[in-house]
């Protein structure tokens, strides 16, 4: 049978977390696949950590893009709702050749992990980690692979 | 010419010529059958796998264990640095060791024992805790942390099921009268309803003490489901880690040899030994199939379910089979008291 | 069982030994180790060592066109590719805005589906090996062979399969394909009830699995773990019914869950999960479409607009989720692979205080690990 493709209709969702104080802006997740996305200040991360967790959500990941010719790292972190549609983005700025930014393992104890990870690609401390050693790479390692001006 | 030859054979069949012939013979039948169980095991995985097993060497894989134990013996014997060199070297010595000595009451064939001693059961279990020092000494001396928690569990392990079995063989002691092997098969002539395992009317529970019996031939000779020892997805291979070479061979020749002899005990004592379940025709053959039969369920056990967890054997034992022999002890006792005083 | 306090002796020193389980072990499932501290057979505290088969796929991403990147995908994990590369192309497709033909899209799930049969068998195969049943490893090695030549007769490989394309398939699945599909569920059914009574209601497998690594739904949460982890531990979250992607949302299936969060669940979560792909094969096989199976105007040079992007598929592990950053050229400016096994397998530090080796390791297995997921 034959059936003729249909336009993917879009799909901005009202806001369910409206109630946070977390500047949320909607998205649409036929488009970019994430529901909310929020841009803060460094040393909000971990308050925005502690809110998220009280709403029920999980973390997903944490992650790095280095900005090279803005002079900037970019820290991402995503979140989801374990019960309904509901992906959450949080990002922050940071300047690149001082990149730190307070860690969320106190929150969310998955963040260890994610965390080692982007300090061995970009090599953004997070302040108040309990063990930012390499975790892929070797233990030796003092380079940082993702970081756009790595050179092998 | 006849006359040289017949005068052999009459000085063989006398005392000490007859005892070393006996023993050379069994020397060759268990290690023959020490690697051909291998070959049996092989198969048998086979088989129960859906493949076919060893077929390369020889005609249906037969000449695999020759291969396999040139391979061992070209193979060099490695001491780790640190380790105990004698006990290290002795301890598949002392494993071999018993298995071979207590073969030598077992009752093959009429008037086919080695040595027809009237305690034969004793010494059989006198010998049989040699093995757990043997296991101990190996993954002591190896210095190697896998090792070393292998001969831990294994301590636990041969303790926790010395008992049921003791407790199982003394209750044969009672219902047979005696502790020697010979006389306890020459007990069970006629057809199979006189064999032990169906002597209910002495022990009503002898099928379950047979059961015990196997399971705790299992646990002694460390196979599956309780091989702790060679855990091999938890501790590499245990006790055995550190032996190369024809060591990791006597190990596991020994391991086979004990299979052997406890298959070997359970025909004798339950399964009539060498009488035929017709009443006629008995021999040596009955014998050797029988116990050929429980080797293979060793074998079918092992490749069928998986491994228990420790605290689940020590368990198993402590709760369940040590209660159970205590009562078909105490059971056959009251029962021979009664009804057969 | 689980003791939080390892039993000690007063008066005894307090001696604890490193032991490394790994990262050449028959039970670790690929380059692992783990450094366990124990007291006697008791784990003090286990943690994992990751990075043995690292292969920086992430950069990898940041040197080739997305054309060139999809056999990566295949990599990552290779025991579930298929989901793994219907993820990026599907990130792709959404950044593109491009639209895949519903055959295409049938048969990505019938294909999809098939390929998580088969990493639940390998799984099923590998945990037994680790409990120490040597057999129905082979048992599922065979129902995998036959998923292998279904597979191998459309895509020309068996394990990393670049079958997707971006905007639809590499090429259409012909009618012995069909057929053979159609067969194979057939025979899988009564393979699952033999599975079922041969290992499933054994009573040494269960008391080796019953009530041991439990995993709260707080830890799941605090941890990101997915998959069947999660849902073993009683939260239904399964990627196609809570973010639905592909032709998903046509089908009747329903999403195993089990309260308990031991061991036990989590396999039985799994078992079920093959029974329900092969409900879902059935229905996918019914409704097929006629039609192309490659959209038809997917530029030659893919360029994808700026922004970020991400797609997440439920792969046999759990959430796989990629995000590509793009800057408007043919080149990803980054793409992060989001994998499952490194969540789960975050969670096993705090979850194996305290327990019996055995138990711990059968707790690993019951996680479902594929090493080169959690290292990319």
């Amino acid at each position: 049978m034959e059936s003729a493709p249909t336009a993917v209709a879009s799909q901005v969702l009202p806001n369910p977390l409206a109630h946070l104080p977390i500047p949320f802006q909607a998205v649409d997740y036929a488009a970019k696949g994430y529901h909310l996305d929020a841009t803060v200040n460094p040393d909000q991360v971990v308050a925005m950590a502690a809110q998220l967790d009280k709403e029920g959500l999980a973390l997903d990941t944490i992650t790095g893009v280095d900005w090279m010719a803005q002079g900037q790292m970019e820290v991402i972190y995503d979140y989801f709702h374990p019960a309904k549609a509901l992906r959450v983005v949080v990002r922050t700025r940071i300047p690149r050749d001082n990149p730190e930014v307070p860690t969320i393992q106190s929150v969310f104890p998955g963040a260890n992990w994610h965390e080692r990870e982007t300090h061995d690609f970009f090599g953004i401390r997070f302040l108040g980690h309990p063990n930012l050693t390499p975790f892929l790479l070797p233990e030796d390692a003092t380079y940082h692979p993702l970081r756009k001006d790595f050179t092998s | 010419m006849t006359q040289a030859i017949a005068n052999l054979l009459k000085l063989l069949a006398t005392e000490p010529y007859r005892l070393l012939l006996f023993l050379v013979c069994m020397l060759a039948f268990v290690g023959l059958n020490a690697a051909y169980l291998v070959w049996v095991e092989r198969k048998g995985a086979g088989r129960f796998q859906r493949r076919p097993g060893p077929t390369e060497v020889g005609p249906a894989g037969l000449l695999q264990p020759v291969a396999d134990a040139v391979k061992l013996m070209s193979k060099q014997l490695i001491v780790p640095a640190g380790a105990d060199t004698t006990l290290f070297r002795v301890a598949p010595l002392l494993m071999m060791s018993p298995a071979l000595m207590s073969l030598a009451v077992i009752p093959w064939g009429q008037g086919l024992a080695a040595r027809n001693i009237n305690v034969g059961l004793l010494m059989i279990f006198a010998f049989g805790s040699i093995n757990v020092m043997a296991i101990m000494l190996g993954g002591w001396s190896s210095r190697n942390k896998y090792a070393i928690i292998s001969a831990a569990r294994v301590v636990s392990q041969n303790v926790a099921y010395e008992i049921p079995m003791l407790l199982v063989v003394i209750t044969m002691i009672m219902v047979t009268g005696t502790m020697n092997l010979s006389e306890i098969v020459q007990q069970q002539a006629g057809g199979f309803w006189h064999w032990n395992l169906f002597r209910v009317w002495l022990n009503p529970l002898m099928p379950v003490t047979f059961l015990i019996f196997f399971i705790c031939m299992l646990a002694e000779t460390n196979r599956a489901p309780f091989d702790m020892t060679e855990a091999e997805s938890e501790l590499v291979a245990g006790a055995y880690t550190e032996y190369a070479g024809m060591g990791f061979g006597v190990f596991f020749m020994a391991e086979y040899a004990n299979i052997l002899l406890g298959c070997a005990l359970g025909t004798a004592l339950f399964l009539g030994g060498w009488q035929s379940p017709f009443g006629v025709l008995s021999g040596v053959i009955w014998f050797l199939l029988k116990m050929y039969f429980l080797v293979f369920s060793v074998v079918w056990i092992r490749w069928t379910f998986p491994r228990t967890q420790f605290y689940g054997l020590l368990n198993l034992s402590w709760k369940i089979l040590i209660p159970v022999s205590l009562f078909t002890l105490v059971l056959s006792s009251a029962m021979m008291k009664l009804f057969h005083a | 069982m689980i003791v939080k306090e390892p039993i000690s002796t007063p008066g005894a020193p307090n001696e604890t030994f490193v032991i490394n389980i790994g990262p050449q072990h028959p039970a670790t499932h690929g380059v692992l180790r783990v450094k366990m501290t124990m007291d006697g057979e008791y784990i003090v505290r286990a943690e994992p060592v990751c990075g043995y088969i690292h292969r920086m796929q992430e950069k990898m991403g940041e040197n080739r066109t997305y054309a060139q990147f999809l056999p990566n995908t295949s990599r990552i994990d290779y025991l579930s590719a298929m989901t793994y590369t219907h993820g990026f192309v599907g990130a792709v497709e959404r950044a593109a805005k491009l639209q895949v033909p519903p055959r295409a899209e049938y048969i990505r799930v019938i294909t999809s589906e098939l390929n998580r049969i088969s990493s639940h068998l390998v799984w099923w195969g590998a945990f037994l090996l680790d409990l120490g049943g040597f057999t129905p490893l082979l048992y599922a090695f065979d129902d995998r062979e036959k998923i292998l030549d279904l597979l191998e007769g459309i895509t020309g490989s068996r394990l990393t399969y670049s079958y997707y394309r971006i905007g639809g398939l590499y090429n259409d699945v012909d009618d012995d394909f069909i057929k053979g599909t159609r067969a194979f569920v057939a025979q899988m059914r009564p393979r699952l009830r033999m599975y079922r009574s041969l290992v499933t209601e054994n009573i040494i497998f269960r008391k080796r699995l019953i009530g041991i690594g439990p995993i709260s739904k707080e830890m799941c949460r605090k941890y990101g773990a997915t998959g069947p982890v999660i849902r073993g531990s009683g939260v239904p979250y399964d990627v196609r019914r809570v973010e639905p992607y592909s032709v998903y949302p046509e089908f009747d299936f329903i999403i195993p869950t089990f309260e308990e969060g031991d061991s036990m669940a989590r396999y039985l979560v799994r078992m079920e999960e093959i029974a329900q792909c092969l409900r879902i094969i059935e229905q996918a096989l019914d409704k097929l479409p006629s039609g192309p199976v490659m959209a038809e105007k997917v530029p030659r040079v893919l360029k994808l607009p700026a922004g970020d992007y991400c797609y997440a598929v439920e792969a046999a592990r759990g959430r796989f989720a990629v995000r590509i950053v793009s800057d408007n050229k043919e080149i990803p400016y980054r793409v992060k692979l989001r994998t499952p096994s490194l969540s789960n397998l975050s969670l096993f530090e705090e979850a194996s205080q305290g327990m019996l080796l055995p138990d711990a390791l059968a707790l690993m297995g019951s996680l479902d690990l594929v090493i080169p997921d959690i290292d990319r």
